[in-house]
């Protein structure tokens, strides 16, 4: 049964991946491009933690972690980015 | 041995629904962001890989080690994410609203206009009243 789950969860996250690699692509704004990617991360997180249950071990944890601490630093330092440039020109 | 091994399959059972459903999750956010018009409307649906879906896989992996040690740990990953990501999206939203990055005809409500225009207002008063003093 867990081979089945396996392969329908790999399956489900990889037309998941592909889709948010597409808004990464076509994203109109930057902004877009920053979710997509977030989200592109939370589909890894996932695609680790299906491992560790399938396989049953624990090794994945931590990467984990450290993958939703990027997922968070990186979206709000371009956050902040975003905000200081554009708001430049219309104060001006 | 039978009550093991009918114990063991309702709880295989249970964390192969949770990883499929999870896995859903992440597969509805991509088309979410697909199909959804604005940011806003993209963070709708960003969200939910990344809090019931960790949620749903972390606890798959709790039942399928089968040990209660684990449980604190996994809590303490899905705390985590839960502090950070209402942050990370408070920080894309603000810069998305700033921005203008938003179809104002999809909105229902608009709460953040009524503070913009009464902080616009002030801003314009007190340079009015500067001006006064310089004239005078």
């Amino acid at each position: 049964m867990m081979q089945l789950v396996l392969v329908i969860t790999a399956a489900t996250l990889s037309l998941a991946a592909a889709g948010a690699i597409v808004r990464i692509a076509v994203g109109p704004s930057l902004l877009d491009r920053v979710l997509a990617a977030d989200v592109l991360l939370a589909i890894l997180g996932a695609a680790l933690c299906i491992d560790m249950a399938v396989n049953r071990h624990l090794n994945n944890l931590m990467l984990v972690v450290a993958v939703s601490v990027i997922g968070f630093i990186g979206s709000v330092t371009v956050a902040r980015f975003v905000a200081d440039r554009r708001e430049q020109p219309s104060d001006s | 041995m039978t009550p093991d091994t009918t114990l063991d399959t309702v709880i295989d059972a249970v964390s192969a629904v949770f990883m499929v459903v999870g896995a859903a999750m992440s597969l509805g956010a991509a088309i979410g962001l697909l199909r959804f018009p604005d940011l806003m409307s993209r963070m709708h649906a960003a969200t939910k890989p990344q809090v019931l879906g960790l949620f749903l896989l972390l606890a798959a992996v709790g039942l399928q080690l089968r040990t209660w040690w684990v449980w604190p740990v996994l809590l303490l990953a899905w705390i985590f994410q839960l502090l950070t990501v209402p942050v990370s999206a408070h920080m894309v939203g603000r810069a998305g609203y700033r921005t203008k990055h938003l179809h104002r005809e999809l909105l229902s409500t608009d709460e953040l206009e009524a503070v913009v225009q009464k902080a616009a207002a002030k801003d314009t008063a007190a340079s009015d009243a500067e001006d006064d003093d310089d004239s005078a």
